[in-house]
């Protein structure tokens, strides 16, 4: 009898433990207002209320994964977290190798940042290594130079390395404001990409379908929108 | 930290920066020094460990066991670093994995490669997703230490290597002579010997190790440089208490500071290990030592 009860505990306990699994929210911690270390030194931004708020509707448990953006990719189909939910465009290209939820920011506008108005956008261009955004300027014809960080394409052309920078334009607002005049939006916004969705391993349909389910109800609800307002701005592209 | 921090906006120079210089991300900073000082005595004994079994398998009778170590002196002395942590790592986790798997679930029916993605039963998994993050850190510490020590230990398998060959001929002959086997003759009188030779190749190794921390991240693992590049980045008052510009530039000066005292003390304290392993040998160093004694 007692060996009975001790074998049901340590079944409900197995069991209670494979309830439990984690899901593994991966993302970089360097492009706010998308996900950013605050200063607590956590996971913070947009994406992490988002990814909270996702997770409780589909009644999972997440847990916060910092990795580099070079090897975001990678790491994810070999299995060292679950999903990638870092601002990341969703492209052919990036669908190839994973699968993406249904975007849960709309189509945005990338846009050009530098130290004059009169910078010349065919010139020397920074970006973010293996972003929509390089992929744009290698094929625009200027040159482009690639940096591992956001915060580098930035520091390039503060110190005249570039002319300009080009990158998602919500990541440029906050630092043209407060950079005090030094830095400011050039030529015309490009739309890019298919929206920001999340990354999943093309195996995992199943955490897909559920990311996508709680997806589609914040976007019914409202709270999606009301959210991107709150991190973006009352003039960000929200969903009809 | 301190009570005055609730608003930094309002603080004069020195409280912000001592609320600043005690934040979250501030302490996360000063771990990771911790954590790639432990690293460092970890690696370092075990890459050396690594070294001496290369070496003797380079000395081995046997000739698979020769090819073995030469062979793995070749590759690993041959491949870049930073092509090294990025393929390894992600095979040698794949390779325990799979071991597991082929282990633990032998019922599964899926097959483990589709397309691009690696996939073991949930109970394979290293760690287990379940698992709390500290026993990710923990793992992707020890992979990063198993790494480091297959790198270097290459290395440390040819300065050994050199070292044990440079035990002048003479005293192994005479441990012959008094009918030591080749066994005893090797521990007990090449091995002992053989440290000063091999000392200054070393020391070499490990500066460039304590150099060689950085590679860390690749490994994701947030190392003192991943830090000090997100904390010196410039910060928008929108997202952080302490908005401030590009000052990467002081973190990587301290950064500057703290590697250069630490391949200083690691020289002082490598030029006393070489006096004291001179003591009664047969070379320059140890004829100084005698002569200073007699007079």
């Amino acid at each position: 009898m007692k060996k009975l009860i001790l074998t049901t505990a340590a079944l409900a306990l197995t069991a209670g433990m494979a309830m439990a699994d984690t899901v593994r929210m991966g993302t970089e911690g360097a492009y706010p207002p998308y996900n950013f270390i605050n200063d607590k030194g956590e996971v913070d931004g947009f994406e992490r209320e988002l990814g909270d708020e996702l997770c409780k509707r589909a009644g999972l448990t997440c847990e916060w994964v910092k990795n580099d953006w070079d090897s975001i990719i990678p790491n994810l189909v070999s299995g060292n977290y679950d999903t990638i939910i870092a601002g990341m465009s969703i492209t052919d290209e990036r669908d190839e190798v994973i699968d993406f939820t249904q975007n849960y920011i709309p189509p945005t506008a990338s846009s050009y940042v530098a130290a004059s108005d009169g910078a010349d956008l065919s010139g020397i261009v920074a970006a973010q290594t293996a972003t929509i955004q390089a992929g744009y300027i290698a094929e625009s014809g200027a040159t482009l130079v690639e940096f591992a960080t956001p915060e580098e394409t930035i520091a390039a052309v503060r110190n005249g390395e570039a002319d300009a920078v080009f990158a998602d334009r919500d990541y440029l607002v906050p630092i043209v404001e407060e950079s005090g005049g030094e830095l400011m939006f050039v030529g015309d916004d490009v739309p890019l990409g298919g929206g920001v969705g999340m990354g999943l391993r093309e195996s995992d349909g199943e955490l897909r379908g559920k990311f996508d389910a709680a997806i589609t109800s914040m976007k019914e609800d409202g709270t999606l929108n009301a959210m991107i307002k709150k991190w973006f701005g009352e003039d960000a592209a929200v969903y009809e | 930290m301190f009570s005055y921090c609730t608003d930094p906006d309002t603080l004069d120079t020195v409280r912000w920066f001592s609320c600043f210089l005690t934040n979250g991300v501030h302490l996360s900073f000063y771990m990771s020094f911790l954590k790639v000082l432990v690293l460092l005595l970890v690696t370092a004994p075990v890459a050396l460990a690594v070294g001496f079994a290369g070496a003797m398998a380079t000395r081995a009778t046997l000739p698979p066991l020769r090819w073995l170590g030469e062979g793995y002196i070749a590759i690993m002395r041959g491949v870049p670093d930073i092509a090294f942590f990025l393929f390894f790592v992600i095979a040698l986790d794949q390779a325990f994995e799979w071991t597991r798997h082929q282990i633990l679930c032998p019922d599964w029916t899926d097959p483990i490669r589709q397309g691009n993605d690696f996939l073991v039963c949930p109970d394979a998994k290293l760690p287990l997703g379940r698992a709390a993050e500290w026993v990710h850190q923990t793992y992707s510490f020890f992979l990063a230490v198993v790494t480091f020590a297959i790198v270097f230990g290459a290395f440390a398998a040819n300065v050994l290597r050199g070292g044990m060959r440079a035990v002048p001929h003479a005293q192994l002959e005479t441990a012959a002579a008094y009918g030591m086997s080749r066994r005893q003759t090797f521990w007990r009188i090449l091995v002992p010997q053989m440290w000063i030779y091999a000392l200054p190749g070393l020391s070499n190794l490990w500066l460039i190790l304590i150099k060689a921390t950085p590679l860390l991240f690749l490994l994701g693992i947030e190392d003192i440089v991943y830090w000090a590049r997100e904390i010196g980045g410039t910060k928008t008052s929108k997202f952080t208490d302490y908005p401030h510009g590009d000052w990467r530039m002081w973190y990587f000066l301290f950064l500057l500071v703290f590697y250069l005292s630490f391949t200083r003390i690691s020289e002082i304290l490598l030029e006393r290990l070489t006096v004291r392993l001179s003591h009664g040998q047969a070379t320059t160093g140890g004829e100084a030592l005698r002569k200073e004694a007699a007079a």
